[in-house]
């Protein structure tokens, strides 16, 4: 009351000032982009799809369900659903979607999509340094923009892409094995029936 | 070896003039003088402004500008750049003539004040027997010049924030005043050269410095709390805030002439700084006997930078007082303890030589700042509070 | 104090606007602060007149954030509206979805899983603790300390920031309470770091109560100024730090008991001089609280699923019905008024803004008061003006 608050304040400044040369924990400041903070490893920025393989058309995995589409909530996603069908990583023919745009100016980065979507098709990017100077077309993500490597997605998310995978492969043993059994089943009908023809 | 050290610019400057005719001798040593002082002090501002801004990022856990030259020493350059490139708006309505010479005249008294700071060992650039009283009339013209800018603006919210920061300088021209009355009764001269002469002894290696007496102590800390009001600076500086609803005196100018606000700002704080280091810190003189092979004027800057660190400090920390708070503070706490001080400096004269006297000036000031520092806070209900807790 | 010769002591007619006579001639200085203003937390204008240095009238206008949150939000799905109430309150994201999240699991009478009930308490307290460190950081910087304290608390912030995104995803504008629990997890990993995390912050209060508390110019500035009493802010409906600075022991975490804030020891500081300081005190010690919650959620939280398995994301229809879910955000008593029609939109989604309702007494606390204060007792009610204009 008679001026030592002052003095107490002076005396936390000045410790501020002296430790911030000498600590880490005084100095935070990371001088971007010369240094850059490593990214955690949860984080999120903005929507990309997720292919199998090397050809990005072949391996998409969407199958153009439009579910993204109606949960998204700043209804950022345009998708068009092709008029023929291609086999997915089961071998089951699937739609696939022949347009899939995704405006990131309007997209709020809530991941309601990835969260929704049954076939593990779309996931989030890291990617921020998106900057560009057409302000329209340049933050409208066309489908081969949006398309990445299951490689990407295991290098920026690996424990997800881990539990992402061992998922997907589990369905593709269980498609695989009903697969096999529906075989086997059409086999021994079809050498039952010749059986029957012959009589 | 030293001594020519000491005395080198004084020895320089004799020289150059040599070379012209003897007529011509004594003009052309004070234009060198005034020349090295005009172009040394602008150096030194733009070097606190780098200082302040990377201290005061250093005291918020950030680093300051470091992007412009290496450790961004060239940042002021950068600033003075942009201040004289950016377009000089005067308003219609502002009276141009006084517009344009309130900067002019802000920074002119400023620099008149450097002519009688002694900065080292026969560095004066004018001997006066009178040169404190000189200081002070001539930093009289600032406070008009603040008036100049917020009257010639014709913007109501200027002329408010103009007529705020005189009546804050003014009320505070008064403490300032009398605490350097003190030294001067205990010097017995009004000359700033004597008076740094009268500091210049050592007993046991330890300066006379009048800041090691208690009238000297609480005298600097007076001096230091009027000069800070003074130069408008934190916590003072709320004609300056830009958080306030009321706009401040310079909110009309524009490119260099605010810059010329700012360097008038500025070197009103190395004009007091050094006023302050020459009436209680010896000036010139070395701190310990043993260290007086140094250079004088190297001692009189580094005592001005630390003024500087100790402004930037402030700055840092406190949160700024209300206008009506300040003058409060200026009329009911400083000004009466500046003149107990005077009396407590008298006391001292005549108290004779011995440990008595350090005892009862002490003793005088501590219990004067105690009771009237307990009345200003109790008077106003201010104080530490205990707080109570539920479930 | 300010008004208390102006009005009379019954409150009985708070509905009429206080007045006060300015003394002395000459015209009124009116002066509109905002919307453009360093000071004013964001888009928001005060309509001051001014007798000389006093405050004769105050009239607050906002609306320069509406963004039409609560008709969007009937025209979206219950899921959908999640990530928009993250940008109400948009410092605060994680206790706006906890509120929206409560409100939901009223209307349909889900469990929430025990690991889940912690994890909301956790986060819930990080940001409050990190809400009130911004806002004593705002408040000191209005007051001209070059922004020091703000930058403390601001690096104070980060830490709790990062470990938000290494949960969420996100910094701020998290989507992570869902109906029925939480989004995803969170593995020993991250309790480890929150644990480190909040080890370090009463080290940080203490630096905050070391600089500030007890600092003369602070007291001076703060202390006596912006009263308001205790019968006018429970009848104009203050609630949060404002309330109980004003004495008032109204905590809606003691008072309901939402999630499980039964099991945890803390207490409710209480403020006895109604005045800015006091705000600013009860913030600081809340953030003590907030450390002792944490402190004894993150020792306790067991293992165990966040999500209830039957929670349905996509189609979710509650049935036909009301429901009012209400929690202590940092600001106040945030609470959302869902009616449900059997369709997959609420029919009528009604937010109850704190900051817009402990604004409305912004007046009656400037009344009398010196204009270089109205700044700071307008930092001192704290809003946001995401959730004041929604």
């Amino acid at each position: 009351m008679l001026g030592e608050g002052i003095l107490k304040g002076l005396a936390e400044t000045a410790k501020n000032f002296a430790g911030s040369f000498v600590s880490a924990e005084r100095l935070t400041t990371v001088q971007y982009p010369e240094e850059r903070i490593a990214p955690i490893e949860a984080t999120r920025d903005f929507p990309f799809l997720v292919y199998d393989g090397a050809d990005w058309e072949a391996g998409l995995r969407c199958v153009a369900c439009q579910i993204c589409e109606k949960e998204c909530p700043p209804k950022c996603i345009y998708i068009e659903k092709s008029t023929d069908k291609k086999p997915d990583f089961t071998g089951k023919p699937q739609f696939y979607p022949a347009r899939f745009d995704i405006d990131i100016s309007v997209c709020m980065s809530c991941q309601i999509c990835v969260e929704v979507c049954p076939f593990e098709a779309i996931k989030m990017d890291t990617e921020f340094e998106l900057s560009t100077e057409d302000r329209f077309a340049g933050l409208l993500f066309d489908r081969k923009q949006l398309a990445k490597p299951n490689e990407h997605y295991r290098k920026i998310h690996p424990a997800e892409a881990a539990a992402v995978d061992a998922r997907l492969a589990a369905e593709k043993a269980k498609a695989g094995a009903r697969a096999k059994a529906a075989s086997d089943a059409a086999a021994a009908k079809a050498a039952a029936r010749p059986a029957e023809g012959g009589d | 070896m030293m001594e020519t050290l000491d005395q080198i610019f004084v020895l320089l400057s004799r020289w150059l003039v040599g070379f012209l005719p003897a007529g011509w001798q004594t003009a052309a040593g004070v234009v060198l003088g005034v020349a090295a002082i005009v172009c040394l002090f602008p150096a030194l501002f733009a070097l606190t402004v780098l200082l302040e801004r990377k201290g005061l990022g250093r005291m918020q856990n950030r680093i300051g500008p470091n992007r412009v030259g290496p450790f961004g020493i060239l940042q002021p350059v950068a600033d003075g750049l942009k201040s004289l490139t950016k377009e000089d708006i005067v308003p219609t309505r502002a009276d141009g003539v006084v517009h344009f010479l309130a900067p002019l005249v802000l920074v002119t008294a400023v620099f008149m004040g450097f002519a009688v700071l002694p900065m080292g060992r026969n560095m004066t650039l004018v001997k006066m027997d009178a040169s404190l009283l000189f200081y002070f009339a001539v930093g009289a013209p600032t406070e008009l010049s603040i008036f100049m800018a917020g009257w010639s603006s014709r913007n109501k919210y200027s002329l408010l924030g103009a007529m705020r920061a005189v009546a804050q300088m003014i009320s505070y021209e008064v403490p300032l005043l009398v605490s350097t009355v003190a030294v001067v009764m205990i010097a017995g001269s009004l000359s700033l050269d004597k008076i740094v002469e009268a500091q210049n002894h050592y007993t046991w290696g330890l300066p006379h410095w009048y800041i090691f007496t208690p009238w000297g102590f609480a005298g600097f800390v007076l001096f230091a709390i009027a000069a800070t009001a003074e130069t408008n600076r934190s916590p003072f500086d709320l004609p300056e805030g830009e958080s306030e609803l009321v706009a401040g005196y310079h909110t009309e100018y524009s490119g260099f002439k605010f810059a010329l606000f700012f360097l008038g700002e500025y070197l009103g704080m190395f004009s007091v700084a050094g006023l302050g280091a020459t009436l209680f810190l010896g000036g010139w003189s070395a701190p310990f006997s043993f260290l007086g092979w140094v250079p004088s004027w190297i001692w009189f800057f580094a005592k001005l930078l630390l003024a500087m660190c100790a402004f930037i400090w402030l700055r840092g920390t406190l949160p700024r007082l209300r206008q009506d708070q300040l003058m409060n503070f200026a009329w009911k706490f400083v000004l009466p303890l500046a003149m107990l001080n005077l009396m407590v400096a008298a006391l001292w004269h005549f108290l004779g030589h011995g440990w008595a006297r350090w005892v009862i000036c002490s003793a005088i000031l501590a219990v004067s700042y105690v009771l009237l520092a307990w009345a200003e806070m109790r008077g106003r209900r201010l104080g530490p509070r205990s707080y109570r807790y539920a479930g | 104090m300010a008004v208390a010769d102006n009005k009379t002591e019954k409150l009985e007619g708070w509905n009429r606007p206080p007045v006060m006579e300015p003394e002395g001639e000459g015209e009124l200085l009116e002066v509109a602060t905002g919307p453009h203003h360093p000071s004013t937390h964001g888009v928001f204008r005060m309509d001051v007149a001014l007798d000389g240095e006093r405050v004769i009238r105050l009239k607050p206008v906002f609306g320069y954030l509406h963004r039409n949150h609560e008709m969007l939000a009937e025209g979206m799905s219950y899921l959908g509206s999640m990530p928009f109430t993250d940008r109400l309150d948009y410092i605060c994201s994680l206790t706006n979805n906890w509120a929206y999240a409560l409100a939901v699991e009223k209307l349909t009478g889900q469990e929430v899983p025990e690991r889940a009930e912690y994890l909301r308490v956790i986060l819930g307290e990080l940001t409050r603790f990190q809400n009130h460190a911004s806002s004593i950081g705002f408040l000191i910087q209005e007051m001209g300390a070059s922004g020091t304290p703000l930058m403390y608390a601001f690096r104070e912030r980060e830490k709790i920031l990062d470990l938000f995104e290494a949960l969420t995803g996100a910094r701020m504008m998290v989507n992570y309470m869902r109906f029925g629990g939480c989004r995803v997890d969170a593995s020993a990993a991250w309790l480890d770091a929150a644990r480190k995390v909040v080890a370090g912050l009463p080290g940080f209060v203490d630096e905050m109560d070391r600089l500030l508390s007890t600092n003369e110019i602070l007291m001076a500035r703060t202390q006596g100024i912006g009263i308001l009493r205790p019968e006018l802010a429970v009848n104009a409906g203050v609630t949060g730090p404002m309330l109980r600075a004003s004495g008032v022991n109204y905590d809606i975490r003691k008072v309901d008991g939402y999630g499980i804030y039964n099991r945890f020891n803390f207490r409710v500081p209480l403020g006895d001089h109604w005045d800015v300081y006091d705000r600013y005190m009860i913030r600081l010690l809340e953030m003590r609280e907030s450390i002792k919650i944490l402190e004894q959620a993150l020792k306790d939280i067991p293992a165990g699923p966040v999500m209830d398995p039957k929670a349905k994301l996509r189609g979710f229809r509650p049935k036909p019905g009301e429901a009012y879910g209400r929690i202590e955000a940092p600001k106040g008593e945030l609470g959302f008024y869902l009616i449900s029609d059997g369709g997959p939109n609420p029919y009528r989604y009604r937010v109850r803004p704190p900051s817009l309702i402990n604004l409305t007494v912004l007046e009656d606390m400037a009344l009398g008061e010196n204009v270089a204060d109205v700044v700071l007792i307008f930092g001192s009610v704290d809003i946001v003006l995401g959730e004041v204009d929604r």
